[in-house]
Order: structure tokens, then sequence, then C-alpha cells
């Protein structure tokens, strides 16, 4: 099997060099024939048309970034390090905010039919909404654009956490639970003794789809209020048509993204069982 | 009626429907003297499981009372330990583990030391102490059922139930489990009542045998005394003089009488009645040419 992933990694990397050499390729500034007047030289070289920059470029920008990633010179100046903490912040905010609410709240619409019942209607109308749908309102009734971001967040990242906590809590084994009432275990003790462990790992997959949908309307939630953030960040780039710095965000959002659920996954490994 | 450590009075279960009501069982009266171990047999559908989980205090019965060491015993209580033949152990704690989850529900006040010694006590005492440290899921059926075990005795209960604890077990396994289980037992002095399906199971490990007719409208028949000295074990037991006896008594019971004798609605026959197949050859004729034909 050590084989295969071999053959994985080299293979990743064969597309990988592919797809940089087409881009390359393909976005050359075509070599000047006569001198370039200052205008051309502005506008990128002889060429009328704009073009994405070539990778090496992008790399070549990104080692500049990423070599200093917390200086910050102004409001539409800062490193890509203090954009991302920003962003950070705000999804980890919301989160938290709803994974302390969609928990809880998760467990008592999975263990009573009643609550299941008589909330259900909430849920499957709230949770279609776009969360950015939200977002009018928010910055209405908070009168903060960051405190509507964090918002936007939590009301995004509550349903699935919500609904899978829902979901494990009612279908943990009829057994165990006589094993709690034979053992005459308090209904508190039953929780965390035996409903929270069993239903752990339905629990952790709707924080793990969580985490994902929050760090994409993270993005879109910045562009809108503006100021900080790495969503606003890429906004602001293109405003500045700085399509390397455009690119190396777009990069960047995929790693931290890919980071986070990395983490969530790590933690669900933690707490599942075999049957 | 003499009192008994447990007695069990009038027992019945009705699940009512828009029809007909459907009586599981009805008129069980059962009594179990302290340290005596009784295994009950019947066919699928005669409510033995739900007898058994009206003891463990998991349903509810339509009529009846079960009194324990004179207290009337309703609800769940550690005062009786259940085995389910599922194991119902919990997968993401070891075997040490779920004995001691068991054991820190009966006595809170233990610490860890003394919590962790006495679970692996019995967990020895099944013959698991090389595999304290791992998970069911690790685990073969048959260490699983060990565990299970091992839990409901930890906890040292009133009463100890066993719902077909080997039933989903193969027929080595089945054995090497009854004689640790008579082991144990033995030690324990437990009361212990426990549900089978296999004839010869319940010859070794019982004092008696309950025998229910089949549903609906089941009711416990008879109780067939088990007159063969201990220690007992089953390399041996079928040289007994009295083994098949009894044995060809519980076969006839299951094969033929509990369906002559199984009640239609409105016609409760009577009390259970006590047999001895060892000693008396039951005045029935039509059983004792069941007994000379097997003989």
């Amino acid at each position: 099997m050590a084989s295969l992933n071999m053959k994985a990694t080299l293979l990743s990397l064969l597309l990988l060099l592919v797809g940089l050499g087409i881009w390359e390729a393909m976005n050359q500034v075509p070599a000047a024939s006569t001198g370039l007047s200052e205008y051309e030289r502005m506008m990128g070289g002889a060429d009328q048309e704009a073009r994405v920059p070539p990778p090496s470029q992008v790399f070549s920008h990104a080692w500049d970034e990423l070599s200093d990633p917390f200086y910050d010179a102004g409001p539409n100046d800062k490193g890509i390090g203090i954009q991302l903490a920003y962003s950070l912040y705000r999804v980890l905010t919301g989160y938290l905010a709803a994974a302390l609410i969609a928990i809880p709240l998760g467990f008592v619409i999975g263990m009573s039919p009643l609550m299941h019942k008589a909330l259900n209607p909430f849920i499957q109308v709230l949770r279609p909404i776009s969360p950015l749908a939200w977002m009018p309102l928010a910055l209405f009734i908070i009168r903060d654009s960051e405190g509507s971001a964090i918002f936007v967040i939590f009301i995004c990242s509550i349903w699935p956490m919500l609904i899978n906590t829902a979901f494990g809590v009612a279908n943990v084994r009829t057994d165990w639970i006589k094993v709690a009432r034979t053992h005459e275990l308090s209904p508190l003790k039953t929780a965390f003794l035996v409903i929270l462990p069993a239903a752990a790992p339905t629990i952790l997959t709707g924080m793990r789809i969580s985490i994902g949908i929050a760090w994409l309307v993270i993005v879109a939630a910045e562009m809108l209020v503006g100021g900080t953030g790495i969503g606003y960040y890429v906004w602001n780039e293109w405003n500045n048509l700085d399509l390397n710095s455009v690119i190396f965000s777009i990069l960047m959002i995929g790693i931290v993204g890919m980071l986070l659920d990395m983490t969530l996954a790590a933690v669900t490994k933690l707490v599942q069982y075999e049957d | 009626m003499s009192r008994h450590f447990v007695s069990i009075e009038g027992l019945s279960k009705v699940y009512p429907s828009k029809e007909q009501d459907l009586v599981v069982f009805e008129g069980a009266n059962i009594g179990i003297d302290k340290g005596e171990f009784v295994c009950i047999i019947g066919h699928s559908g005669c409510g033995k499981s739900t007898i058994l989980n009206v003891m463990a205090g998991l349903e509810t019965p339509t009529t009846g009372t079960m009194i324990m060491d004179n207290k009337e015993a309703s609800g769940p209580s550690l005062d009786r330990g259940v085995v389910f033949q599922n194991y119902s152990l919990l997968p993401w704690l070891t075997a040490l583990q779920n004995v001691s989850f068991g054991v820190r529900a009966r006595w809170p006040k233990w610490n860890k030391a003394k919590v962790d010694a006495h679970s692996s006590h019995f967990l020895e005492m099944v013959g698991l102490s090389g595999a304290l440290h791992r998970k069911p899921s690790e685990l073969s059926g048959g260490m699983c059922q060990r565990v299970s075990i091992a839990r409901a005795f930890a906890t040292s209960p009133k009463l100890l139930l066993l719902d077909e604890p080997f039933g989903a077990l193969d027929a080595l396994t089945r054995g090497v489990i009854q004689d640790e289980l008579l082991k144990i037992w033995s030690e324990t002095q437990q009361t212990v009542f426990m549900i089978t399906h296999d004839v010869d199971e319940a010859i070794l490990l019982a004092d008696r045998v309950l025998l229910m007719t089949n549903g609906p409208h089941a009711r416990v028949a008879e109780s067939v005394r088990i007159n063969i000295p201990r220690p007992r074990n089953r390399a041996n037991i079928i040289e007994d003089p009295a083994y098949y006896k009894i044995r060809n008594y519980l076969v006839n019971f299951l094969v033929k009488r509990s369906g002559q004798l199984s009640g239609s609605a409105g016609q409760v026959g009577g009390a259970t009645q006590e047999v001895d197949p060892s000693v008396e050859i039951n005045p029935k004729n039509e059983q004792s040419a069941a007994l000379k034909a097997a003989i």
C-alpha cells in the first residue's frame, strides 16, 4: 500500500506541474518588438489585452506576502496574516456561539419527540435561507458590520450542528439507554455518560459540515461588509486590479479551509468508535 | 403460599388494540428463593422476554406485582442486574471501563483504584484478565458476553436477570461460558433468573426450570425441579441417572404439551404445577407414555 501512496503522490505532482506549465505558457507577456511607450509598459507590455498573471509571478508575489504576513500599513494595506486572522476570528466566534446553542438544543430535540415536532417547522423554514439574506436585517438590528458578519456565520453554521445533534441523539441504540436505566443513571448522567459519547461522531460530522459552510460564507460576508478580512482583501485587490494578490488570496482561502477541515477531522477521530 | 425472596404475583401483559387486545401472558406466579438459579423456557412469542423486562423494570406489566426482599420492585434498579442477549456493551469504552461503569454506578463513593480493582477482579473471574484494555470491537462475541456477565456480577445485584445470554454464540464458546457462569455463580451465591431456548443449558445451570405454554395467553404451566447434585459440569452431567428423564420431560413439554396446554381467552389454567421428573412418574397417562417412548 505504500506504493499506492507513492504513486498517488507522484501523479499529483505530475498533474500540478502540467497544470502550472499550461497556465504559465498561455499567459506569457509577448516580447515587445519595438520600444515601449511609458503607457504601454504600465499596461503590461505591448499587448493591449489584460492577462491572468502566470504562476511564476503569483508565486514570487506569494513569497513576498508570506515573508511578512503581519505588516500593517494603513486600512487598505495589511498583511495576509492579519486579514486571515480577522476572518478566522469572525468564523470561530460565530461558529462557537452556534455550537453553544445548537448542541444543547439538538439534545433536547433529539430526546423529546414533542420538541422535535414543535420545532421542526421552524428549522425547515429557516434552514434553506441563504445566510447572506440575513445581512441587511442583521445590519439594521445589530448596527455593527463586525457583529453582523459574526451573526451571519452564526446563522449558517447552526443548522448542520443542530440537525446532526438531534439525529445522533435520537438514534442512540436503545440497548445503551437500557444499560443506563438498569444502572439507575440520572437523566443528566445518562446524557453525559451514554448519549453524548454515543452521538459524538454524528455531532462532530455536523460540526465539520458547519465549519466548512462558515468558511465559505465568511468570504462573501466580508465582501459585503468590508473593512478587514480575507473576503474584503480579495475584493479590494480586485479593485486594485492586482490579480497576483487575488489569485494568491484564493489559494490561501483554500489552504485555511483545508486546515479547518483537517482539525475537525482529527477531533472526529478521537470520538469515533467501532460498533 | 410461602414467601419467596422474589415473588411475582398475578403478572400479565396485554397490548391493547382496536379489534382484540393481545394477551401475551397472564396469571404468571413465580417464586424464586435466595441463591436459586431459575431458568425459563418457552417458544418464541410466549412472553419470556417481557416477563424478564418487567422484572428488570424496563416494562410495566398490565397487572401484577413483583416483590423482592419484602419490597415492591418497580422501575429499573441496580438491585436487579441484567445481561442482554446482544451484550449491550458501550463500544467506546474498554472492557475494564465497561465493568467499572456499572461498579461506579453502584458505589459512587468508591475511588478509582478501588473501582478498578473490583472490576478487574470480576473480569479475571470470567477469564478476561488479558483483555482489560480492549474495546468491544476488538473482542469476539463470547468475550463480549463475558464482559457483560462480569459487569452484571460486579454490581452484586440482589437478582440477576439473563436474557438468553448465549443465544448468539457458537456451541463451543457457549459451553465454555456456561462453565464460567456456573463457577462465578457458585462463588457469589447470586440469585439468577435466566431465559434460554436450550434444554441442555437449562439442565446444566438451573435448580428449577419454568415451562411456559405457547402464546398468546401464555402462562407458566410447570416448575420442574432439576434434581442433579452440584457441582455439575458438562462432561459428566449426562451420566447422572436423572439427566435423560429430565431432558425427555422438558423436550416433551416443548414439542407437544406447550401447544396442547396453551390457553385461550377466558380460560386461565390453574396454578403452576411442581414437577420432579427424576423421582416420580407423572400420573398423566399421556405423559408417561411419552416418557416411555423416549426412554
